[in-house]
């Protein structure tokens, strides 16, 4: 360990135009988390998180971390960057001896913000899922296809989406969103 | 095709991945299997025109295996349901 940081995977020019914004949030702390949700270990990881885990399907919840649902027996915990130590102790702590696994996969993705209300008209260009606030408003995620590469989609408050993507998938998926910007972004060509 | 996640709800096909015929039993004993019977096994499978039980993944999004009946003449699904989970009789 040098102490270095490697370069941020998607590396590109942030956009921030008055409707639209597209920046990059690299290094955040990914904790992948399996366990069934109805063992004794359930209720303790969730007040260690402060947030119950999520049992609806496409739903996160939100304490100092979010919660982000994956599967019937699987989430995502994200956090800052440079928690993953610390993120996964406290799992493993309230996990005791319970059949949990654990595991930091904050390498495997990197994340993209799109924020603005043109926000949900770019990513509709590339993506199948009904992306609707009534639909898919905050408080919800969803794994799916933006422009074929897998994305993992989470809506925040304020018309803002993180888009978590594999770092081999980045700059391709950056080079397709700011394309497919060019028609929101004023002083850029059409 | 739109192809309804037991857990994700309705998703674009291109997020699947085909599994093949459902309910295929693993051999209760496959030593006692004769070579035929062990190929019979593995390569044969029903090719019905119309409802047809067959397992799918839902690979680009929660990865989880689940089953359909699909008419495979129409493309047009008839049930869906958990894997382990019974086939639904049909009406
Ligand atoms: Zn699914």
């Amino acid at each position: 360990m040098t102490g270095e940081r490697p370069s941020p995977p998607a590396r590109f020019e942030p956009v921030s135009d008055g409707d639209l914004r597209i920046a990059e949030v690299p290094f955040r702390t990914q904790v992948n988390l399996r366990l069934d949700p109805g063992g004794p270990a359930a209720g303790d990881i969730g007040r260690a998180l402060g947030v119950p885990l999520p049992a609806e399907p496409g739903t996160y919840g939100s304490a100092d971390v979010d919660v982000l649902w994956l599967g019937p027996d699987e989430w995502l915990v994200v956090g800052e960057p440079g928690r993953e130590r610390e993120l996964e102790t406290r799992l493993r702590d309230a996990a005791g001896t319970g059949h949990v696994a654990v595991t930091d996969v904050s390498a495997q993705r990197t994340t993209l913000l799109v924020a603005g209300p043109k926000a949900r008209d770019l990513l509709a260009h590339g993506c199948a899922l009904d992306l609707h606030p009534r639909v898919f408003g905050p408080g919800r995620c969803a794994q799916t296809m933006l422009a074929r590469a897998q994305v993992l989609l989470v809506a925040r408050d304020g018309d803002e989406f993180m888009v978590l993507v594999r770092p081999s998938f980045a700059g391709y998926l950056v080079a397709w969103l700011l394309d497919a910007a060019a028609e929101y972004v004023s002083g850029q060509p059409g | 095709m739109l192809i309804p996640c037991p857990w994700c709800g309705p998703r674009d096909e291109a997020e699947f991945h085909y599994g093949g015929q459902a309910h295929v039993a693993y051999p209760a004993d496959p030593a006692a299997l004769s070579d035929a019977e062990w190929a019979r096994y593995l390569f044969f499978r029903d090719n019905p025109k119309g409802p047809f039980a067959e397992r799918w993944s839902h690979a680009a999004g929660c990865r989880r295996w689940f089953n359909v009946v699909r008419d495979t003449a129409t493309n047009e699904i008839h049930a869906v349901y958990r894997a382990g989970g019974q086939r639904p009789v049909s009406p």
